[in-house]
């Protein structure tokens, strides 16, 4: 079982390589990924150069292109591929039926990941993208319960990488428009969700304030932590009650399930992040390295290290963590 | 053009669906789409009732299709997918890879909303796994799809979401049951005390979402209805409104005098006020955020 971690800058990939991560995930700078974010992300150069870091250290390099081009993008996201061609990388990370045909077909040698923005849930669907165009892993939705995972490691032919660590993303991924319907950008469409350019913080005697393109996602009394406003984690009346409607600033954390998942025969663990800092990279990377290890190596008698679980809930999303749709009682 | 009913995205009961359809099969509507595409938890039909249904329907000389979940988790749900798949009398709407996966090289389908075609080259590619009609995602703008319709695939029709509460996301996690305090897997089927949904507001009491079970939908009512012509300019064959609680059937009136050129649009607008709870929305059509309501500003 691998440990594919984030690397959004050169030194979070270095990170990452350095404190055991088996494969590093990243992409260009510009609208081809999910991550895109100001000051994120790798150029040709930069990609060149980490592809090389991290194969010297025995790391394989993913690269993702996984938002979904319009006609007029189309052109830029195959040169995108072409690019990715030439670097030498491990897999490419796609969403988009149409750039994957176009990929498995141009580029046949090239090994293929479903991103997890392309929402296949069951066996049905990655039998889908293994038929036609090769894939070879699959990155599974933060949707499917433990017992799910299991049932779809049973009947599915391709590799199946799952979510281990990072902020929990509520909604099936590829099917959540909420973004683009407050700001006009979405992970499909443009790589961001609740995009840091629609975010306003007002400040008052009352407390602060957060604001998402004028909606207001969330009010914080004066000595209240504020978290980013990302939409789904904000606070809102229904009913006449004022709560998280959708989800708290929380991250997912799968240690107490490890044994499980690896058990089942999953590939890979990914941790979310090419947003976060090198430090966060570092030391996500260098817990799990020694959680999947021990997991590997006893898992009938691997219990979670309470400094591990301390480790990561001091970098996690609300400083807390769950087990999200792994566990029936969350959903 | 054509009008289309799509599916009820709310749980309603036995009672009530029977009777939403008996209406169905004498209004103006072209093409209707059938089953549970939320919760598979939700089940006052069964695929015979759908059936029945549809039969009735097709006998009014209306086209039925069969709608499929969006979301599969669980293995009977694939599995009732298939059966929903192999029919063999009605065609299919697939809104997950996974039903085009059944319904690939079986007969011909429909591709649904919410699976991802942004560009010709994924039209293409389910032009090929035999699919004759699809509905553009919500999001997706003019400009989009006007260059998507000067390429698309011979014999393809193009159906456009005009009317309703956008479904925006999907969750494992069931957004009403959440909002009384209730697990998923001992929901009690709250959502159904909400025929048109949950509304969720902003803590300044601005209307902004619709909660419906494990889908999280618009607060306001995406409302195309002044853009018919420009639809109707770029080829688009069926303009899809979505039922709801609240006056489905003078909504049907209202665009099929539009649609059939015997009603402006502003006459249209007026008559779809009251059925829109919280205001009109256009902005995704004018690649805006999507709660904007761009034309008539």
């Amino acid at each position: 079982m691998e440990l594919v971690c984030p690397a959004g800058s050169m030194p979070a990939l270095k990170a990452a390589v350095d404190n055991g991560a088996d494969a590093v995930y990243l992409g260009f700078r510009d609208g081809t990924n999910a991550r895109n974010f100001p000051g994120l992300n790798f150029d040709l150069d930069e990609a060149h150069r980490a592809v090389n870091y991290a194969h010297k250290r025995g790391a394989r390099v993913f690269l993702a292109i996984n938002t979904y081009p319009r006609p007029s993008q189309w052109q830029k996201w195959c040169r995108a591929v072409d690019q990715a061609a030439t670097l030498g990388i491990d897999a490419l990370i796609l969403a988009d039926p149409g750039l994957m045909d176009y990929t498995a077909r141009t580029y046949p040698d090239l090994r293929l990941h479903l991103s997890v923005q392309g929402s296949a849930t069951s066996h049905e669907a990655i039998d889908f993208y293994v038929r036609h165009f090769g894939v070879r892993r699959v990155v599974l939705p933060r949707v499917l319960s433990l017992t799910q995972v299991q049932n779809v490691m049973k009947r599915v032919k391709a590799e199946v990488e799952v979510f281990g660590f990072g902020s929990l993303c509520v909604m099936v991924e590829g099917r959540c428009t909420l973004s683009s319907y407050v700001t006009g950008e979405s992970p499909n469409s443009s790589g961001v969700c609740s995009p840091a350019k629609a975010v306003k913080w007002e400040e008052s005697s009352a407390g602060r304030r957060s604001r998402l393109n004028g909606v207001l996602i969330d009010v914080y009394a004066p000595d209240e932590p504020a978290g980013y406003p990302t939409l789904c984690k904000g606070r809102f009346e229904v009913g006449g009650n004022v709560y998280y409607a959708m989800e708290e600033p929380t991250s997912l954390n799968v240690l107490d399930i490890l044994p499980d998942l690896y058990r089942a025969g999953v590939a890979a663990i990914k941790v979310e992040g090419r947003q976060r800092s090198p430090a966060y990279v570092a030391q996500v990377t260098r817990t799990l390295r020694a959680a999947i290890d021990a997991c590997t190596a006893a898992p009938e008698t691997f219990t979670p290290e309470v400094r591990w679980v301390e480790q990561l809930d001091n970098v996690a999303e609300g400083r807390c963590h769950t087990l999200g749709a792994y566990s029936r009682p969350w959903q | 053009m054509k009008l289309s009913l799509g599916p009820i995205p709310y749980f309603w009961d036995r009672d009530r669906v029977s009777d939403f359809y008996a209406r169905v099969v004498g209004a103006p509507v072209d093409i209707v789409y059938l089953g549970e595409t939320v919760c598979s938890k939700r089940r006052a039909l069964r695929l015979p009732d759908w059936l029945d249904i549809a039969e009735r329907l097709s006998a009014a000389g209306k086209e039925a299709v069969l709608s499929t979940l969006t979301l599969i988790e669980a293995e009977s749900e694939a599995a009732y997918m298939r059966t929903v798949a192999e029919n063999g009398r009605f065609s299919v709407e697939a809104n997950d890879m996974a039903a085009v996966n059944m319904l690939e090289g079986v007969t011909p389908f429909v591709v649904g909303p919410h699976v991802n075609v942004y560009n010709r080259h994924t039209l293409e590619l389910m032009a090929r796994a035999g699919a004759r009609r699809w509905v553009m995602p919500m999001e997706l703008d003019r400009e989009t799809l006007a260059a998507l319709q000067a390429q698309r695939p011979a014999g393809m029709e193009t159906e456009v979401f005009v009317f309703g509460r956008l479904p925006l996301s999907f969750s494992a996690r069931c957004f009403t049951a959440r909002a009384h305090n209730l697990p998923k897997d001992e929901c009690g089927f709250r959502c159904a005390d909400y025929p048109d949904g949950m509304p969720l507001r902003t803590r300044e009491g601005q209307s902004f979402l619709s909660l419906n079970g494990i889908q999280v939908q618009s607060g306001e009512t995406y409302n195309l209805v002044h853009e018919i012509g420009e639809l109707r300019a770029l080829g688009v064959d069926v303009l899809r409104l979505s039922p709801q609680a609240q006056g489905m059937f003078e909504i049907v009136d209202a665009f099929r005098g539009v649609a059939d050129g015997h009603r402006e649009s502003s006459a249209a607008a007026a008559m779809l006020e009251p059925y829109q709870a919280f205001g009109p929305c256009d902005g995704y059509w004018y690649g805006a955020p999507g709660m904007n309501q761009v034309s008539g500003d």
